[in-house]
């Protein structure tokens, strides 16, 4: 019988590689996803799996370790955090392109400088366009099912692509919450065996990876894995619906939140929303029709989903954990993309919140709420681009 | 040599063919060739061994010229042919397009 357990989104984490028991691990700790690789740690040291535990100098070899795994045939995992993960970029299209399944964790917290451990998106937003497969986690009980989901996406035929199970930092990753933990048997069937694709370690069969590409091949290797990538989006739908039937859960590409007969909506990723969810129903007991879009797929980018998903509201707010600084958050450009040719489409307002770990408060998104409602009412949205909780002298 | 769609290529630009770097033509952006003078050629196998790219051909000992599919005109061969042999001019490749 699966357990309901009291645990921090880490310790699920590392409860679920056990579970999974994967033939490599290669990581260097940073906060706040250190204690996910310390608690599995202990699982390799006690033998309850037999994984492979590289430990390096460095995440840039953590990564290039868990690339030479995967080339060799292994299934791999990793996780990281912010600076960490900004030391693997080189190593990231590399994993990805080289069509490696590597499923790290990202446990999202800020970017220095000034240094901050503390929760907001700008590590995985910052390397959003190096090819992963980027899935959003709401909670510890999800980034739990997500990390298993994403092991079998990343090995799916037509796939081969590696994942980032991103979840917030200290929010999620530190705070205990009740979770159902699936059996292990069930689990394990449910991810099956691991067939390698082109191991480096079947010597009767010589592979060259990460050959030179010049002018002649380069685009067509490019093109060849920005449309596997793409495709990727019916996979993760796929394994959800395979999910839903062997535990019950029901995942989507997007979670939609008393959307259907909404008029103003806030879109969101990860933690923020089960804030956004308490807030949107204190409204609608007032009557305000509020509703709530988080991105659980954040690459490939659900496009049509999202189109969808907001064709009937009148105004949005679309809050971002992070800046593309000089330019926007880096949801708004895309959901602002997704909407351009709806028929229909919303007044859209770029929401910058929470960054290194601030609080978001229940009266701060009423507030947002009801700043929609006035662009509604008055059919102007004033400032596309605002901060939320900065003190400043001029409110703009 | 003909090139690959996108859907005939290995995953992840891997090359699960062995040694098949010998079919990959990389003398296409020569502007000199080497053209050997077989009356003053003594065979002494220097352009060989100094070719960067091991296309000098070579039969029973004997050098054949240079195969033009990887040679890329560098003229390490006719600067190392010995100077009182000079068996070997770097030659425009224009004029064998003529």
């Amino acid at each position: 019988m699966a357990k309901l357990v009291s645990m921090t989104g880490n310790q699920a984490v590392a409860e679920c590689m056990r579970q999974i028991n994967p033939d490599v691990v290669a990581a260097y700790p940073i906060t706040p996803s250190t204690e996910i690789m310390q608690i599995f740690s202990e699982f390799v040291a006690d033998g309850a799996v037999d994984t492979e535990l590289v430990t390096v100098e460095s995440e840039h070899s953590a990564m290039s370790a868990c690339i030479g795994a995967a080339a060799a045939g292994g299934r791999v995992m990793t996780a990281t955090s912010a600076c960490g993960l900004a030391l693997m970029w080189e190593m990231l299209p590399i994993a990805s392109v080289m069509r490696l399944p590597i499923v790290m964790t990202v446990v999202n917290r800020a970017l220095s400088a000034p240094i901050n451990i503390h929760c907001d998106h700008s590590d995985s937003m910052g390397c959003r366009d190096s090819g992963w497969i980027q899935i959003y986690s709401e909670n510890a009980q999800e980034v739990y099912h997500n990390v298993i989901q994403a092991i079998k996406i990343s090995q799916r035929e037509g796939v081969w692509l590696p994942i980032m199970v991103c979840v917030d930092g200290f929010i999620i990753s530190h705070s205990i919450e009740s979770i159902e933990l699936l059996e292990d048997e069930k689990v394990k069937d449910f991810i099956g065996e691991f067939k390698p694709r082109l191991p480096l370690l079947d010597l009767d069969h010589p592979v060259t990876y990460g050959p030179l590409d010049l002018q002649d091949y380069y685009m067509e290797h490019k093109k060849q894995f920005d449309d596997a990538l793409r495709n990727s989006k019916e996979t993760v739908i796929e394994v959800a619906k395979e999910f839903k039937k062997e535990f019950g859960y029901d995942y989507g590409l997007i979670d939609k939140y008393k959307l259907d007969d909404a008029e103003v909506a806030i879109v969101v990723l990860n933690s923020a929303a089960g804030t956004g969810k308490h807030v949107v129903n204190k409204l609608r007991e007032k009557g305000v029709k509020a509703g709530l879009l988080r991105i659980r797929l954040y690459r490939p980018f659900p496009y049509e989903e999202i189109r969808d998903a907001l064709k009937n509201v009148k105004a949005v707010a679309v809050m971002d954990r992070a800046v593309s600084y000089g330019a926007q958050g880096p949801l708004f450009p895309e959901i602002t993309a997704a909407l351009y040719d709806s028929p229909s489409r919303p007044k859209l307002k770029n929401i910058i919140y929470g960054l290194g770990g601030r609080d978001i408060s229940i009266e701060e998104i009423e507030d947002i709420f009801c700043s929609l409602d006035d662009v509604v009412r008055t059919g102007k949205v004033g400032n596309v681009y605002q901060w939320i909780g900065v003190r400043e002298d001029n409110k703009r | 040599m003909t090139l690959k769609n996108k859907e005939e290529l290995a995953l992840g630009g891997a090359i699960e063919e062995a040694g098949n770097a010998e079919g990959y033509e990389t003398g296409g952006w020569r502007t000199y060739r080497p053209i050997w003078d077989f009356n003053k050629c003594t065979h002494c196998l220097t352009c060989w061994i100094s070719c960067p790219d091991s296309c000098i051909i070579v039969e029973n000992e004997k050098v054949k010229g240079a195969d033009m599919r990887f040679c890329k005109g560098c003229g390490v061969c006719a600067n190392e042919c010995p100077t009182k042999i000079n068996a070997i001019t770097m030659v425009e490749e224009v004029t064998f397009h003529k």
